[in-house]
């Protein structure tokens, strides 16, 4: 007599799965790559493909499996948009490296880390490299093959170009006090870090990422008003030192945290209340680094820092369940 | 036209009803022999009034209820009591079950004795006839319906809802039933009433199904009784009763409570049939209306199908090849229990046969949590699955209890969502057994 399997209930599952998600966050970043190339050439798909091999090499030496859910691709490419355009390949290499082992693997791999992958990667990046860093090539053209110090060699000083250093929109603003035009802003035409320059394209795909359910709106649209709010107060209190809502929101890494790192779902809380939470947080933490501190960007720690309080926030504000009200 | 009302949070799988929805429901031809199991129902097993050898008539009473949280058996065919002995039943728990040999020169024409006109009973009286009519809730639990209506003396039920929801994928039997029993469904709610003196009547349907709609609507107005039919938002599990509760009046069943504790009372469609079937004729619960499903069957139907047919009997009479078979499962695919062979019978509470073919089986690869909240997006009971699942899998029970482990009602749709493949609602299942028995140690005195 033929047994049937046996299995408990449900029978049925959705088509989501982890690597699918992960795989279409991957695909959304191609038109910030693409836009990438358009303002600062090859450097940017050179920088990619450095911090993806870096991002993977640790997965790969530690347990192979862990390459089946392609976070760690995300977390590479990710990573090589937050950098210069200019930036040592090498360096790239390392930040992802140090952004999977020592961003994801040694807290026990997907979806134990406590901070964002990407941004652990950075940090590190900031502090160990901080004159590469915040040496920022100004839009040139797709036609580049290489950018600034793409090609320097492992631990030695590079040679410094002259003339292709420029100010980033918030540099700009901090320390020279200039504004920079908002059409350039919306559309790219920017210098800054390889992804974070196209506001409108990224705002396009936060709207798709949010249609697709896989981000929420609360974490980025929170982040949005509260630093809207509080720029625009801010402005009205002291004009010299704080730009105007629109060069603040359209500038920096502002718009490209907001959606693809704010919104990382492992280090971010995970009820309503608590996301709302977060999001505060962030703007809050921007706008005082921004503003009130050394660094001419702050969105980068604003989010490690909040992620540092998301355990606090997920154990304070929780979901109501139904029938206990 | 305004939003069908529904409930916050809950899934939207494909629900494969096209399948079986346009099938009109058909009398499955007699089997050579039936199984009874005494225990169909939730509470105590019947106790069986025939003996080995004994000929008994279809629609006869076999074994009668123990006690009130008990129900009547009664025989689905003429035949022969062949045996009354042990056998592993649909839930894989072994108890007693009472099996016939069909008397295959019999006519099986049904004799039996109207009961005297509802209006003439007494509420107890009522009781008692339909607990002696086998009568249970026949959406799935197969909670024995004289139970349910027999209301504490300190309540009163002022809401009386059927649920015609069927919200499960692929099933379709209530669908049918509501179509082409119109008249009975609402004639039974009306018996109901009269008993239960409810002010406000409801009956809840998934706007899947707009031909059912439709058909109640007619027969509500030709009739001009005073129910309102309530189209509802298709979405799972808009069916289960506290979602139904808070779909239609608005306001949640607290935690612990039972509906009738806010003055309500749900039943489900096809025990409302039941009921009118019974005042009309006589005729106790001796067969239902079951949807064999399953994309790879010959021919998926909605059949009126004898209790404790086998269903080795019913997969054949719609095409389905056992060695094709991977997954049994006796209910829908979201709550349905799976079953290991074809030698157990449809009982009262069965209210689908979904076979999963070999070729159509699900496997997915098992990843960590990444927290995406899909699953807390998907909680009726806006619970934290993701939370319960980190400490279901260390082991965390009494961590989980806190944490409101016991309000799940396991309708599946944590696991349905979640894109790592995460077992959540089957850890929420051991977890609860686990506390049960915890719990049953320590009160028993040693």
């Amino acid at each position: 007599m033929k047994k049937f399997s046996i299995s408990s209930s449900p029978h049925l599952k959705s088509q989501d799965t982890t690597p699918g998600i992960m795989l279409e966050l991957c695909i959304t970043l191609i038109p910030l790559y693409g836009i990438s190339f358009f303002y600062f050439g090859w450097s940017a798909i050179w920088m990619g493909i450095a911090a993806v091999l870096g991002s993977v090499l640790p997965e790969y030496l530690t347990n192979k499996s862990g390459l089946k859910d392609r976070s760690s691709i995300l977390t590479g490419l990710l990573l090589a948009l937050t950098l210069p355009p200019g930036f040592p390949l090498w360096m790239a290499f390392l930040g992802g490296f140090v952004s999977v082992s020592l961003g994801k693997l040694i807290w026990g791999g997907l979806g134990q880390n406590m901070f964002n992958p990407a941004l652990v990667g950075r940090a590190f990046l900031q502090s160990a490299f901080p004159t590469a860093i915040t040496t920022w090539a100004n839009p040139e053209g797709w036609s580049n093959w290489v950018t600034g110090h793409n090609l320097a060699i492992p631990f030695l000083q590079g040679k410094a170009l002259t003339g292709i250093t420029g100010a980033t929109p918030l540099s700009a603003w901090k320390f020279e006090h200039t504004s920079t035009n908002l059409n350039e802003l919306l559309t790219g035409d920017v210098s800054g870090s390889l992804g974070e320059t196209a506001a409108v394209l990224i705002l396009l795909i936060g709207v798709y990422l949010y249609i697709r359910k896989i981000i929420t709106w609360r974490i980025p649209i929170t982040i949005l008003l509260t630093t809207a709010v509080l720029v625009g107060v801010l402005h009205f209190i002291f004009p010299d030192r704080i730009p105007e809502i629109p060069l603040a929101l359209f500038s920096g890494g502002l718009l490209f945290g907001t959606i693809y790192m704010a919104t990382d779902p492992v280090s971010s809380p995970l009820a309503p209340g608590g996301q709302f939470v977060f999001g505060i947080g962030v703007a809050v933490l921007i706008v005082l680094i921004r503003y009130f501190g050394g660094l001419p960007e702050g969105v980068m720690y604003a989010i490690l820092i909040m992620n540092a309080f998301t355990p606090l926030i997920n154990r304070w504000i929780k979901i109501k369940p139904y029938g206990h009200k | 036209m305004k939003a069908p009302a529904t409930f916050k949070h809950g899934i939207h799988p494909d629900d494969h009803k096209y399948l079986t929805k346009d099938r009109e429901i058909e009398r499955i031809p007699f089997s050579k022999n039936y199984l009874l199991p005494l225990q169909q129902h939730i509470g105590k097993p019947s106790i069986p009034v025939v003996k080995k050898g004994e000929y008994v008539k279809r629609g006869q009473l076999i074994a009668k209820a123990d006690g009130f949280v008990s129900v009547a058996l009664h025989a689905p065919v003429d035949g022969t009591i062949e045996k009354i002995e042990r056998f592993k039943g649909p839930k894989g728990v072994e108890q007693e079950a009472i099996s016939i040999t069909t008397d295959l020169y019999s006519s099986q024409h049904i004799q039996t004795t109207p009961p005297p006109a509802y209006s003439e009973l007494t509420f107890a009286e009522f009781i008692e006839h339909i607990q002696n009519a086998g009568i249970v809730g026949l959406g799935g639990a197969a909670f024995p319906s004289h139970v349910k209506f027999s209301i504490p003396k300190d309540k009163k039920c002022t809401v009386f809802m059927l649920n015609g929801c069927e919200c499960e994928p692929y099933l379709t039997s209530d669908h049918r039933l509501m179509l082409e029993y119109a008249e009975e469904t609402l004639e039974g709610m009306m018996i109901l009433n009269h008993f239960l003196q409810a002010e406000q009547l409801y009956v809840a349907v998934e706007d899947n199904k707009p031909e059912s709609i439709q058909k109640l609507i007619e027969v509500k107005n030709q009739k001009g009784y005073p129910i309102q039919i309530v189209p509802l938002k298709t979405k799972y599990p808009q069916g289960a009763e506290k979602m139904m509760i808070t779909a239609i009046l608005g306001q949640e069943l607290p935690s612990g409570k039972l509906p009738i504790d806010l003055g309500v009372i749900v039943s489900n469609v096809g025990t409302s049939v039941a009921i009118s079937q019974y005042f009309r004729s006589g005729t106790p619960l001796i067969e239902r209306i079951v949807t064999i499903t399953g994309e790879s069957l010959i021919k998926p139907s909605n059949l009126l199908i004898p209790i404790g047919t086998p269903l080795r009997e019913v997969i054949q009479y719609c095409g389905g090849e056992e060695s094709q078979i991977s997954h049994l499962i006796l209910g829908g695919p979201m709550m349905g229990n799976v079953q290991k062979s074809l030698e157990v019978p449809v009982i009262k509470g069965t209210s689908g046969v979904l076979v999963k073919g070999v070729e159509n089986v699900l496997d997915f690869q098992q990843y960590n949590c990444i927290r995406c909240g899909k699953c807390v997006e998907a909680c009726p009971m806006f619970l934290n699955p993701a939370q319960l699942g980190t400490l279901g899998k260390k082991g965390f029970w009494e961590e989980m209890e806190e944490e409101h482990l016991f309000d799940c009602f396991e309708c599946g749709s944590c696991s349905y969502v979640c894109p790592s493949g995460i077992p959540l609602v089957q850890t929420f299942r051991m977890a609860k057994e686990h506390l049960r028995r915890v719990k049953q140690k320590n009160s028993t005195p040693k």
